[in-house]
């Protein structure tokens, strides 16, 4: 296995409130609207050092959603900052009409997505954002897996002319992918090269997927570990390269299996490379108030049941 | 006044170029298009500073229109057409397959003059602050203008973005509401009143002008007076009284028109009622 370190855990949110803050001073066309989540979001940063780009919106996210992509008419790039739940079911017609049909490059931001987000319960655990946003044609959807990650995608998110999704979350976790790396959007990365099962894992799931093959490794099992950050476009190249290579998948995501990563790639083998496959995610069930790791042990997230499926896997092989 | 009867010929024609694209296809929304025929005519041939060719998507150094309530695209289509936005010829392609005149605006098939696509109601005016609000960073003095019906402002977004518009002081930009008082299933005060919708944008912070939008006169008056208005810290609203089906007798004085084509036989008598002041596409 390669090793990874984890540099000091932070939470990813942070990872995007720098990442702009570094936006803001490369770029005077990057603009700024909140619903009332400066804090929460990191957005204070921007606000302060940018006042006259940043837009408090308010407790008002469909207007927020319409503003920015007004502003875009105007050569502006506007991020929109608010808690996952908000920036996709409570505005998807906003988002549908004018931004994903209209191709404004409006780059949603967000945050606190998935059972991470703790104690507030599930209506505010969107579950189901990465399939809300990529069924929309022109969206670009974005999940990174870290701090360093998340404030690579969202300077890289600045540069490409198409809406973006950019999911990201509330806990701090492991920081392990390199410092002012280059993100290369739709362009998945190898994390561990291996032979007997690849295992495609998005957003705070790669670390998890990271342990579950140390401890694979130790039972004589090679995993092949792949983050996939960008779940659209999807990296179907590097994704069938490695299943042809393996023969067995697991997926694994803090999202709901219907509509997430595990769907996307299933939908990519089943057309061109039907293989075994396991997935983990949350099936077809709402969330709840509790820690992050007590959820997330709950629900099945996490590196023993990648182990478990990985191995559940390998014995479906053909 | 030689302007004002100018601007009347040309609605004559934009009114025919209504009633004809939507009996073409049997599908369409001819009443408010009729109701908002000399506004959007007045728009385009003497309020706005703009710039057809080339077309610029980002509108700098323009005044850029925005509509919001989407299904009367034919007016629309029509004033773009016949101000030189794209051929005139292209409106018999209204409504059909493979055009840039689809059935509700949008930026996706690259018809010149149009900025964001509307249809799903409540959506311009966010858009069209925004926009005012690039304008204001990019140092361009050009305005942003927008129009509503009257029955999209029972859509919550609206109230959303007059909070927004006055709270950061958008005084670049000038909404119109086509007041006609109807909507699909009937009155509007029937259907969900709007109450007193002077005093209600007065109280979310707007300067509200009110003109008849079917007197050519009028409506130049009432832009100027609103155009002096801007920039003084508020955003404005013009709330344009009209008639559904102005222009055609048997179209007006009813919602019913709101979405429904003529057929041959309307067709020849509304025709028969509007002057062809420039050559029919």
């Amino acid at each position: 296995m390669t090793e990874y370190k984890n540099t000091g855990s932070k939470d990813t949110r942070s990872g995007f409130g720098d990442g702009l803050t570094e936006l803001g001073r490369q770029n005077s066309n990057v603009v700024a609207f909140c619903a009332d989540l400066i804090g929460s979001i990191k957005m204070g940063d921007f606000a302060k050092e940018h006042p006259e780009r940043f837009f408090q919106a308010g407790i008002a996210e469909a207007n927020m959603v319409g503003a920015a992509a007004g502003t875009t008419i105007g050569g502006k790039i506007p991020y929109i900052g608010t808690f996952a739940a908000f920036a996709t079911g409570r505005v998807y017609d906003q988002i549908r009409q004018s931004v994903a049909y209209s191709k404004k490059p409006v780059k949603i931001a967000a945050s606190h997505a998935g059972l991470t987000l703790g104690e507030d319960g599930a209506t505010h655990q969107i579950l189901e954002d990465i399939g809300l946003m990529k069924m929309l044609p022109n969206m670009v959807v974005i999940n990174p897996c870290d701090y360093n990650q998340t404030k690579a995608a969202t300077i890289a998110s600045a540069e490409i002319d198409a809406p973006v999704y950019l999911r990201f979350g509330r806990p701090k976790v492991p920081n392990f992918t390199p410092e002012n790396q280059n993100f290369e959007i739709g362009k998945a990365w190898m994390v561990n090269e291996g032979t007997d099962v690849t295992i495609f894992a998005t957003g705070h799931l790669v670390w998890e997927a990271i342990q579950a093959g140390i401890t694979l490794e130790k039972e004589g099992i090679s995993a092949e570990i792949i983050n996939i950050h960008t779940i659209k476009p999807l990296d179907r190249k590097a994704i069938l390269e490695s299943v042809k290579k393996t023969k067995a998948v697991v997926t694994a995501e803090e999202h709901m299996l219907n509509g997430g990563l595990g769907d996307s790639i299933a939908q990519v083998l089943a057309l061109e490379y039907p293989t075994p496959m396991e997935m983990i995610g949350v099936n077809d069930t709402f969330g709840e108030s509790g820690t992050p790791e007590e959820l997330m042990e709950k629900y099945g997230l996490n590196a023993e049941s990648i182990v478990e499926a990985s191995k559940k896997v390998i014995q479906r092989k053909h | 006044m030689d302007k004002i009867q100018e601007l009347k010929k040309i609605a004559s024609q934009v009114r025919r170029d209504i009633v004809r694209m939507v009996h073409e296809k049997n599908s369409g929304h001819p009443g408010g298009s009729l109701g908002c025929a000399d506004f959007m005519t007045a728009l385009y041939f003497e309020i706005m500073d703009h710039k057809p060719q080339p077309f610029d998507m980002d509108g700098k150094n323009q005044d850029v229109f925005f509509l919001s309530n989407g299904h009367i695209s034919p007016v629309w289509y029509s004033v773009l057409a016949r101000s030189g936005y794209f051929p005139v010829e292209e409106l018999k392609t209204f409504r059909a397959i493979d055009s840039r005149l689809q059935g509700h605006p949008t930026p996706a098939e690259h018809l010149e003059g149009i900025r964001i696509a509307s249809g799903s109601l409540g959506q311009g005016l966010s858009v069209g602050l925004g926009a005012a609000l690039a304008k204001k960073l990019n140092g361009d003095k050009h305005l942003v203008y927008t129009l509503h019906g009257d029955g999209e402002l029972q859509e919550g977004q609206i109230w959303e973005a007059a909070l927004f518009g006055a709270q950061h002081k958008v005084d670049n930009l000038i909404a119109t509401v086509d007041y006609n008082g109807v909507q699909i299933d009937g009155p509007t005060e029937k259907v969900m009143g709007l109450g007193n919708l002077e005093a209600k944008w007065h109280a979310f912070g707007w300067k509200v002008f009110t003109t008849n939008g079917n007197d050519m006169d009028a409506l130049i008056k009432t832009h100027q007076e609103a155009k002096a208005a801007t920039g003084q810290g508020q955003p404005i609203v013009i709330l344009m009284k009209t008639e559904m089906g102005q222009g055609v007798d048997f179209m007006m004085g009813t919602h019913k028109w709101h979405g429904v084509a003529p057929n041959d036989e309307q067709l020849a008598s509304a025709l028969s009622q509007l002057e062809e002041t420039l050559k029919d596409y």
